[in-house]
């Protein structure tokens, strides 16, 4: 069956009592046993829920792992993978990374002797340069974001596997619709589902799926003994956005790519990073690895006291952290997202105070564009007076 | 201190809590916002919100409500119980070494023993009824005691100020798991205590229909540290269960006082009952501890532990009670009768359960809100035969 179809049925054939095609919402934190040492295979909604199963099989499934995992939020998701490490064990991280990750590394699992570098995952030099004899893992973003640079998911995770590492990538950006890292090698994928399987700005969810028996049995164990798990309500929300991620990933991708390009001819631009623009230095391992680009990109300002009248002047698109809704939201990473970053590696990737991140939503692409012109427009007059 | 208004009892605190009405519209309970990005309508003034792991107002709501009603500084809600236990736990670094009451919840006991030892947390487990044990497991790396009280499911009594004082004296953090009491009947921020925690699953949200755990910690310095591991970790309580915890908890002190009295009722039927070896409740005149329980909470909850002298009678109990429901979990409207041997303490060791007084023949009853003749006839028929 084709990846749309899958998508449009989640849950639809699950239901054995009504045959009610949305998967009810099942708010029951405990099941009767139907007798002592006998289970439905629900026993309290901790270890496992029936809503949430039925997204969980759907995520497994989409990403072509054997496990699924729902959890409260992406970090929430992050954080359980990591209680896969121990004192002393160490992790290979893409440079260009989410803030959150960064800090729940820098922050929290540095206290317990857990420790990062930060390197281009696509530079295999780099990695092996890097690598310790208790390196466990490397995880990738491809695209990062804000930065859009493309990692060689085969190419790495042959890599890894030879070394003896995990390799863990967080498909946010991309879904499964765009690219499946399990089918490039990779052992773990991790979402924030709260982007573009969500997709409406009112999920907050993260998805873990493994690959193989022993890393599924093991992530199974850690969900359900730290505990951040999905409710039941959001796991329903969640299925029932999944339902349209072709539609909205095909318009997200039109768009983006429209508006990427007319910026690149823009005079106030000085670069747009963009990895389904020609010119963009990860373009061939990207059309290979994935069958599509994601709806976000990042553009910098010649001039940076265009950035505050910019984000003034804009009427359509909000100004707001997040992406991969359906509404547009623009982002200032510097101030925003990568604000726990220190300044040094923020500037090292190239996030600066003149650069801007742009989640394209549906909207009609003309509207998008106007918008984004006039407010440039008017930044530019302020900023020449 | 001049004339001021009575500070409201505690059964109105519960329904007017202080976000109760929706400024917006006055609707008469707070809305469900699952928004999870936030417009920022200046770019220099940020919104109150800006990304629903970090705050969003229904959440916020319950958080307010639960520091409120335990007299802390800040609350703060999570995906569970564990999800909150979790967090907690990390307040603490590797090399850090906590007391902890030996008859825990099998959950708390699994994280500890299987997951936080591999980020150099120890642990020892220790009867806290015995003060002398307590002091002897000091070390010169403890840095917090965890206590429960009464303990999961042998009912066990701590003296939680006398704990505390000694704790405080130290330097230790403090930490009080209060899901079998509540803040009904047990504030233990108010006899010293820095941090409560609560499965809120149980008796707070009542009515087995949503996971959640809760945090309030008595101070802003330690709510600080708090906030941002809820933040960073991301193991955060969703809106649609934030508003059903609420919910809830406005019916916690009716549906406590009610549970009581069946669960006194109970017990003391069960004392007198020939086929019942040992009953484990605070509220029976011969429960060891009972001055102390007495001294520090307002009444005994709901939760009566018996041993029936071996597995087997347990096993034929279970299989012929007809009124509560054979599950894990307890605290809800309907009255669930647990076997902790195969159930939530079925992660401990059997030797290590054995020692802590969790036999094959102890059952754990949690009373709900049935008639109180109803459930002891119940029982009685199926001890009977």
């Amino acid at each position: 069956m084709n990846i749309e179809s899958r998508l449009a049925q989640i849950g639809s054939l699950s239901d054995p009592v009504t045959g009610a095609v949305s998967y009810p919402v099942y708010q029951a934190t405990a099941f009767r046993h139907p007798g002592l040492g006998q289970s439905t295979g629900f026993d309290y909604s901790r270890t496992k829920s029936p809503t949430r199963a039925v997204l969980e099989a759907a995520a497994a499934e989409l990403e072509g792992g054997d496990g699924g995992f729902a959890c409260s939020s992406g970090m929430a998701a992050l954080h359980t993978i990591f209680g896969l490490f121990s004192q002393g064990d160490h992790l290979l991280v893409s440079l260009d990374l989410y803030g959150g990750t960064y800090r729940l590394l820098e922050q929290v699992m540095s206290r317990y002797g857990v420790t990062a570098s930060y390197v281009d995952t696509n530079d295999l030099d780099a990695l092996e340069a890097h690598r310790t004899p208790n390196t466990k893992a490397v995880l990738i973003e491809t695209p990062t974001n804000p930065l859009m640079m493309i990692t060689d998911l085969a190419r790495v995770a042959a890599w890894a596997k030879g070394k003896g590492c995990l390799t863990i990538v967080d498909n946010t950006l991309l879904t499964p619709f765009f690219q499946r890292p399990i089918e490039h090698g990779a052992d773990i994928v991790v979402h924030s589902a709260t982007k573009y399987l969500g997709g409406h700005n009112d999920v907050l969810a993260g998805l873990i799926v493994t690959k193989g028996r022993e890393l599924t049995e093991r992530i199974a164990f850690l969900h359900n003994s730290i505990g951040a798990v999905l409710g039941p309500q959001d796991a329903w929300l969640l299925m029932r956005g999944m339902k349209t991620l072709a539609l909205r990933m095909e318009r997200h991708q039109f768009n983006a790519q429209r508006i990427a390009e007319w910026l690149t001819q823009h005079p106030a631009v000085e670069e747009v990073y963009y990895p389904g623009l020609p010119h963009h230095p990860g373009y061939d391992i990207q059309k290979r690895q994935s069958s599509g680009n994601t709806g976000i990109f990042s553009f910098r300002m010649k001039d940076a006291r265009t950035i505050e009248p910019i984000l003034r002047h804009l009427r359509l698109i909000a100004f707001a952290e997040s992406l991969g809704g359906v509404e547009s939201l623009l982002t200032y990473p510097a101030v925003q997202t990568h604000a726990d970053i220190p300044e040094n590696i923020r500037r090292r990737v190239g996030v600066d105070d003149r650069l801007l991140r742009f989640s394209v939503g549906i909207e009609h692409v003309d509207d998008l564009i106007e918008d984004l012109d006039r407010a440039i427009q008017a930044a530019l007059r302020e900023t020449a007076e | 201190m001049p004339d001021q208004e009575q500070t409201p009892r505690f059964a109105t605190r519960l329904l007017h809590f202080g976000k109760e009405i929706d400024e917006a519209t006055g609707a008469s309970s707070v809305p469900i916002i699952q928004a999870t990005t936030f417009h920022h309508f200046d770019v220099d003034h940020p919104p109150a919100f800006d990304y629903s792991r970090s705050g969003n107002p229904t959440r916020e709501a319950l958080e307010a409500y639960i520091a409120l009603l335990e007299g802390g500084a800040r609350g703060f809600a999570f995906a569970s119980g564990m999800a909150a236990i979790s967090t907690a736990f990390l307040l603490l670094s590797a090399g850090d070494h906590v007391i902890v009451s030996e008859d825990v919840y099998g959950g708390t006991y699994r994280l500890l023993t299987t997951v936080l030892n591999r980020l150099r947390i120890e642990s020892t487990f220790v009867d806290m009824t015995d003060f002398d044990a307590v002091r002897a497991a000091k070390r010169p790396n403890t840095k917090a005691v965890y206590m429960e009280t009464p303990s999961n499911p042998t009912l066990k009594i701590t003296d939680i100020a006398e704990t505390a004082a000694w704790a405080k004296q130290n330097g230790l953090l403090t930490i009080l798991d209060n899901t079998f009491m509540t803040p009904y009947h047990q504030r233990p921020i108010e006899h010293g205590v820095d941090l409560v925690v609560h499965s809120a699953t149980k008796f707070l949200g009542g009515h087995s229909d949503v996971l959640a755990g809760l945090i309030v910690a008595a101070d802003e310095r330690l709510a600080r540290r708090v906030y941002q591991l809820q933040n960073g970790l991301g193991a955060v309580l969703n809106p649609q269960d934030a508003w059903l915890l609420i919910r809830g908890m406005k019916t916690l002190q009716v549906r406590m006082a009610e549970s009581e009295r069946t669960a006194g009722k109970l017990a003391a039927w069960l004392a007198d009952h020939p086929a019942v070896e040992k009953v484990y409740y605070p509220g029976l005149p011969g429960h060891p501890r009972r001055e102390i329980h007495m001294k520090q909470s307002r009444g005994f909850g709901a939760v009566v532990s018996f041993d029936v002298g071996s597995g087997e009678r347990a096993k034929a109990l279970m299989k012929r009670v007809r009124l509560p429901l054979v599950a894990v979990s307890l605290g809800a409207v309907e009255s669930i009768l647990s076997y902790p041997a195969m159930m939530s303490h079925a992660s401990m060791p059997r030797e290590v359960r054995l020692e802590r007084g969790i036999t094959d023949g102890l059952l754990r009853y949690s009373v709900g809100l049935e008639d109180a003749d109803d459930l002891i006839a119940d029982l009685e028929q199926a001890l009977g035969g």
